[in-house]
């Protein structure tokens, strides 16, 4: 086995590395979220007041569709991948991932699956405009003919996270050092074994409901066509049976890493370990039959909406478990206040307002008022943005030393949380009130009575955007000239990484650590 | 668990060139879909590229295996990945297979007027009816002749005990349902060492295979020409020729692999008593496009 990483290029095509494929995922992540950034700020600048000013409608479809689609496909569910490239063999003691080649099979075709996405934009008739949800007839009889592209690019992405997760799978069960028992795996490890779970089985059935569009749009079917005794609902049906479990795809490894943070800062260890494993489960279980919450509207049979609405307030249960593990775990802690944790606090508080929020939504007669207005993005966003990326980006800041021998700058990292937080809520808050107020989603203009909070929210967004570009500034600038990191890098963190160097070498755990 | 070291494998360009054959492959698809006559090439050059790929890329793990690089570890890797990527494809069956227990049990009558929302039926599709198999669509209970999304003339279904015998899916099944069999006498007989019985089953399985698929041919052939019966039938050509068809691809997959194993063995006498993992993970494969076929059969056929 070599020792080093080989020279140039090549390194990078041809890895089999963990830790190199990781890095790839990540940068990959950091560019696509920066992309999907960019959409975003075109629908606020567009949004930032009544009225058509800067967009035409066509185009502002594609932005809201393009945006949703590589922030969840290209921005968070390659970071969390990432992540688990460079975590898991380092926690649970393994010298690389099951099956390295496979592995970066699963990275390489992201770039290409994107890149095919992305020139959906400069294609005749314009990039998909259906929205990330791409519900049919919109998706399938009045799509633009981008839309094949579309639809083979979710195919090909679809394949690598299948490949990714029988990857995670095969290493967390196959590779754990001696004495790794199940209950002593860190909660990242657990988190992203359920999500991985998740992955494999929904996945595929995103896959059937575009080759069913395929085949609706080019070979005649009839599947979401009525005239030929099919239903568009069965779209919706198919869609949300893969879109909810994906929703929890890119949460719970979130839990797993500010399960990681949290005692780390607070000098504390975590509280209920075994609650928050079987809550994950729990909540991965109750993912597979809450998927028509998204769908209150379109004329469920009454003991449909029964169920579903219950169903779905299920979930509080074993996700209010882990609000308050989390609580626990800093209760009469030695509490300081480094970026991770910065972060990982902004995530418990607001997660759980997008998780308050979420229960409204579960309601399901007062969904009637909710569906799609602006409200129902506010929801997802604060689930998703201090969820999804304020966890990624606290990993980030956490294991960036270890990664790269280099400590960030302490301030910077700082004043990057602050913007964001206050960025974030002055962003999305006030959806909540224009959603209320009945203003409807995915729309370029209108009426008057939304002004002023739309233009708080654009001016609130472009501030988000802006600390971003300070995460970038702060990132490159540890690796390029930061100060060294210890090994341990923080006070008595647990956890197999921080008993090798700061940066980890090219190889570690090539014969397994003894565990006690 | 264990304690011994693992084959981590150097640099690899088959990673890349997959990733780049495979794209080629669907940009082509949706190209040529799209009317573009270079998308055509495309496909199939970057599908012999991507076959060409992964020849190379089996080729390599046989050749380290019987190199003794696998540590009992590593195969169990090989056994966990094969094992979930069957649990992918049952997932992807069960997409059609819900879509069609939606379509038969909830849409199809709702769109004839059952229901909390009957009444839209009424305003809709006057005069449409449930059936199932659906012979009449909607479209042509309001548009007659003039519709644009007809059923088919006859359907596939089941013909009564009568005429059984005569009832190509009944065929259909027993022959997969034998080729099951033979298959598993196939890894008796490697795992006893028994190599010319071996050779023997999986040869029989293979032809088991190929006989399925031409009858599946003909059974398409016959839909075709004089059923009526089209993937452009209504819903129930749309849930026919999807489920059946996804069928017969992944059983020509599957017969493919085996045919693969069956030339290693008859050639190469590759496979030991204790290490035949390539064939026994495509006899899982084998056993589960049989699964697959079970639940066809009864689900599209039967009560069709």
């Amino acid at each position: 086995m070599a020792h080093g990483p080989a020279k140039g290029i090549t390194r990078w095509l041809y890895t089999t590395n963990h830790k190199d494929i990781g890095s790839m995922y990540l940068w990959f992540s950091f560019a696509m979220f920066f992309l999907g950034g960019i959409f975003a700020l075109v629908i606020r600048a567009e949004l930032f007041q009544p009225g058509l000013q800067i967009v035409e409608p066509n185009f502002f479809n594609q932005m809201t569709t393009m945006h949703g689609l590589v922030m969840v496909f290209g921005a968070v569910m390659p970071a969390f991948v990432g992540l688990a490239n460079w975590m898991i063999p380092m926690h649970i003691g393994a010298p690389d991932m099951a099956l390295p080649r496979m592995n970066n099979w699963s990275f390489w075709i992201l770039p290409f699956a994107f890149a095919m996405l992305s020139s959906t934009l400069f294609m005749q008739g314009g990039a998909p405009n259906f929205g990330w949800t791409f519900y049919a007839p919109l998706s399938t009889t009045y799509a633009p003919p981008s839309v094949t592209f579309f639809i083979f690019a979710v195919h090909i992405m679809g394949a690598s996270s299948i490949m990714g997760a029988i990857n995670i799978i095969a290493t967390i069960v196959n590779m754990r050092a001696p004495g790794m028992t199940y209950m002593k795996m860190p909660l990242f490890v657990w988190t992203w074994l359920i999500t991985a779970f998740l992955l494999i089985a929904v996945m595929p059935v995103l896959a059937g409901v575009v080759t069913m569009m395929l085949m609706d749009i080019h070979f005649g079917t009839s599947f979401f066509d009525a005239a030929g005794g099919g239903d568009p609902v069965l779209f919706q049906h198919v869609f949300w049976f893969f879109g909810h479990p994906e929703v929890y795809i890119m949460i719970l490894p979130a839990f797993g890493i500010v399960s990681a943070i949290i005692p780390t800062f607070a000098r504390k260890p975590l509280f209920g370990y075994a609650s928050m494993v079987y809550a994950t489960a729990a909540i991965a279980f109750l993912s597979f039959v809450v998927w028509a919450h998204h769908m209150f509207t379109v004329g469920l049979p009454i003991a449909g909406e029964l169920f579903f609405m219950w169903a779905t307030m299920l979930i509080a249960v074993p996700t209010g478990v882990k609000i308050f593990n989390w609580v626990a775990t800093m209760f009469r802690g030695a509490m300081t206040f480094e970026t991770p944790m910065l972060f990982s606090i902004a995530f418990v508080i607001l997660f759980t307002i997008g998780g308050f929020s979420g229960l409204m939504l579960a309601i399901a007669p007062a969904d009637f008022q909710y569906h799609d207005t602006y409200f129902v993005v506010a929801h997802f966003h604060y689930v998703l943005v201090p969820g999804a990326i304020f966890s990624i980006t606290a990993g980030v800041y956490y294991w960036l030393p270890k990664w790269c021998g280099n400590m960030y700058n302490e301030t910077m990292g700082k004043m990057h949380f602050w913007l964001a937080f206050i960025g974030l809520n002055v962003t999305f808050f006030p959806m909540h009130f224009s959603g209320l107020a009945g203003m409807p989603r995915r729309i370029p203009d209108y009426n008057m009575m939304f002004a002023d909070w739309n233009m708080i929210s654009s001016v609130g967004a472009f501030l988000f955007g802006a600390a971003q570009v300070m995460f970038l500034y702060n990132v490159i600038a540890t690796i390029v000239s930061g100060k060294k990191a210890t090994d341990e890098v923080w006070e008595n963190p647990e956890g197999l990484e921080w008993t090798v160097a700061s940066p980890a070498p090219y190889h570690t755990f090539s014969t397994p650590p003894e565990l006690k | 668990m264990s304690g011994g070291t693992y084959y981590v494998p150097e640099q690899s360009k088959l990673p890349i060139f997959a990733s780049f054959s495979l794209f080629l492959t669907v940009f082509g698809a949706a190209n040529w879909i799209n009317g573009n006559s270079y998308g055509t090439w495309l496909f199939f050059a970057g599908g012999l590229m991507f076959a060409a790929v992964l020849w190379n890329w089996f080729s390599i793990v046989i050749s380290e295996n019987m190199a003794g690089k696998n540590s009992p570890q590593l195969k169990q890797s090989y056994v966990i990945g094969m094992g979930w990527f069957i649990f992918s494809e049952v997932m992807f069956f069960a997409a059609f297979f819900g879509a069609l227990f939606y379509i038969r049990t909830l849409a199809v009558p709702w769109l004839a007027g059952e229901g909390d929302g009957g009444a839209s039926s009424e305003l809709l599709w006057p005069g449409f009816e449930a059936q199932w198999p659906l012979m009449t669509t909607p479209d042509m209970a309001v548009n007659g002749e003039e519709a644009l999304r007809k059923g088919p003339e006859q359907n596939m279904s089941w013909p009564g005990f009568g005429g059984l015998l005569s009832w190509l899916p009944f065929w259909n099944t027993a022959i997969l349902m034998t080729s099951s069999v033979t298959v598993h006498f196939a890894h008796t007989a490697i795992k006893n060492n028994k190599r010319k019985q071996f050779n023997i089953m999986l040869g029989l399985t293979v032809l088991l295979g190929v006989i399925f698929l031409i009858l599946q041919a003909e059974e398409y052939i016959h839909a075709y020409t004089e059923l009526g019966l089209t993937l452009e039938s209504g819903i129930y050509g749309s849930t026919f020729f999807m489920l059946t068809g996804f069928h017969g691809a992944h059983v020509t997959m599957g017969t493919m692999m085996l045919l693969i194993m069956w030339l290693r063995s008859v050639t190469k006498g590759h496979f030991k008593p204790d290490d035949n993992f390539g064939f026994e993970a495509a006899s899982w494969y084998w056993h589960f496009v049989d699964v697959v076929w079970v639940g066809l059969f009864f689900a599209v056929y039967v009560f069709g």
